[in-house]
């Protein structure tokens, strides 16, 4: 199968303040791959995935350098003058702790719609279900819509996020640590969810768990101390990796 | 190695200790509530008998029989009402600012200690200011705005730090569910963050018109009248546009203000009269106070992160 670029890290550098984090990452994102992010905790895995749609930029002393070239458009994200509200509407993001708002499990899934100022009920309706049903949670959600999205159990709620991302059809979707706050069931749950997800969408995860990322992904970088160190086909990270470093991480030596 | 009469002995001393401080702050507890609740007692009994409806309905009096309270709670409302509508408005958008706009540093920490300085400032100080700025100034008169105005900027600094408090209690992980949905910063607001603070600003509103209600000097200094046998005009009218804003012009005066012209007379009926108000913005306090706590468990039990 033909593979196509989604988007390209290119020589990004990322520092809070005085603290660089991120030392010129260069990085490809194929379409309609899983591409995982692994390496021990600080190395900066996390760091890169918030690049993506700009969530530093909420906090004061963020400074990028270097770009990310978003495909097919190729421009770059990380532009001064791309607003990160434009950057966030096209790249969803799934939390490391399910985030629901407060509000009804349909008007969380609907909210990009209507942030996005869409008022037609029925198309709001329509994209509720089906965001629903590609997460996972439309058979256990559908009878109670209009119940609090609190109510639901933790698994659930990361589906819930899922498909509260997806409901805008984002060009690629972000998964940091998606299952690190659930259980073993919950968990598997969503790793099905994401072999199912890359049909329709582009994903990066990151992940702590090195299990998790040999299952789903098919592309895995692994990074240290805010440098990438390798970058490949998944099975060949985890059966044949050329660096020593990660032959390290992989085998348990550290991290 | 220590023996077992040893660890007993050491275990006995340190709960002689806890017993000690235990009843230490009992007794400062009681001290407090005892006070309290004498005056509460000594206040209602000299006053409850009085509170009749007439109380309610009549005009203040040269004969203590027959004075009542009716100017000076509707006074005190319209106050309230004024207050409300200036101050909730400008602190809740001012502790929004704060919280979510103002970039972190020295200025904005600057402003931070102010606006706490500013909560304790001498009331009498504001009616000063308002004397100054409002009456002579603006020449708004001694009427129910200026006093409006005044207590409204006493209380915004209330207002101002519990909305503050309210919004800080929501976690980040929703706001930044929110952004990384494409919302923009005032979609955050509007959707999320007033939403989800608004028991606990509520609650600070609550309580800072339980303050502004029983505040006395600055308005005296303003310059309110302590005998009024006149309503307020109207706020409704019979000729359009119907609403008719020309109360907020009229003298006024205000049920503490009213408490201290009955307790300076020499006749002891009076005292009477000063204790039955007293009693009546006593509960009045209690009640907005318990519809605050209120308020608060009901939200805490609402908003589950």
């Amino acid at each position: 199968m033909e593979l196509n670029l989604r988007a390209e890290v290119k020589n990004l550098e990322f520092s809070y303040g005085e603290k660089k984090v991120l030392n010129g990452i260069t990085l490809p994102i194929y379409e309609n791959r899983v591409t995982a992010l692994i390496g021990p905790s600080g190395c900066g895995k996390t760091t890169l995935l918030r690049c993506f749609n700009r969530m530093h930029d909420l906090y004061a002393n963020a400074q990028y350098k270097g770009e990310i070239l978003l495909y097919p458009d190729k421009r770059n994200i990380l532009g001064k003058e791309i607003d990160p509200m434009e950057v966030r509407m096209r790249i969803g993001m799934v939390f490391q702790k399910p985030n629901p708002f407060p509000k009804s499990i349909l008007e969380n899934v609907a909210y990009g719609l209507r942030v996005r100022g869409v008022k037609k009920q029925s198309f709001i309706e329509e994209r509720v279900e089906r965001s629903l049903q590609q997460a996972g949670l439309w058979k256990e959600a559908k009878d109670r819509l209009n119940s609090p999205a609190t109510a639901l159990s933790g698994g659930q709620q990361q589906r819930l996020c899922i498909a509260r991302a997806l409901a805008t059809e984002p060009e690629i979707l972000l998964l940091d640590e998606p299952t690190s706050a659930l259980d073993p069931i919950s968990t598997r749950h969503i790793e099905e969810l994401i072999q199912e997800l890359r049909k329709d969408v582009t994903i990066a995860i990151v992940t702590h768990s090195l299990h998790q990322a040999a299952r789903v992904s098919d592309y895995t970088a692994f990074m240290y101390l805010g440098d990438l160190i390798e970058f490949g086909k998944s099975d060949q990270i985890y059966t044949n990796p050329k660096d020593q470093r990660t032959e390290n991480y992989i085998t348990g030596r550290f991290g | 190695m220590e023996s077992q009469q040893d660890i007993l002995a050491n275990i006995k001393r340190r709960q002689f200790w806890d017993f000690v401080f235990a009843l230490t702050g009992l007794m400062s507890l009681l001290f407090a509530l005892i006070t309290l609740i004498t005056l509460i007692v000594d206040l209602s009994l000299t006053g409850v008998p009085r509170i009749t409806l007439d109380f309610f309905t009549s005009f203040p009096s040269r004969f203590a029989g027959k004075a009542g309270i009716l100017s000076a709670w509707v006074g005190s409302f319209c106050v309230m009402i004024t207050t409300a509508f200036c101050a909730i408005p400008l602190g809740v958008a001012a502790g929004v600012y704060l919280e979510e706009y103002s970039k972190k540093n020295w200025v904005s920490q600057i402003i931070e200690l102010n606006i706490i300085n500013l909560a304790g400032i001498p009331s009498i100080t504001y009616g000063l200011m308002a004397l100054g700025l409002f009456v002579y100034q603006l020449k708004l008169g001694q009427s129910i705005l200026t006093a409006g105005l005044t207590l409204g900027l006493l209380v915004l600094p209330i207002i101002i730090v519990t909305t503050r408090e309210a919004i800080r209690a929501i976690p980040n992980a929703i706001r930044e569910a929110s952004y990384a949905m494409g919302a923009s910063k005032w979609q955050t607001i509007r959707h999320h963050i007033l939403p989800y603070s608004s028991g606990g600003i509520m609650t600070g509103v609550i309580i800072s018109l339980s303050r502004a209600i029983g505040e006395t000097a600055p308005l005296i200094t303003i310059g309110a009248l302590t005998f009024i046998a006149f309503l307020p005009t109207a706020p409704i009218s019979d000729v359009p546009p119907f609403i008719n804003l020309k109360w907020l012009m009229d003298p006024f005066t205000v049920m503490p203000i009213q408490m201290f012209n009955w307790l300076s007379r020499p006749q002891a009926e009076f005292h009477v009269n000063a204790a039955a108000t007293g009693v009546i913005l006593l509960m009045m306090t209690l009640i907005m106070n318990g519809g605050a706590i209120y308020l608060r468990s009901r939200f805490r039990k609402k908003m589950k992160w």
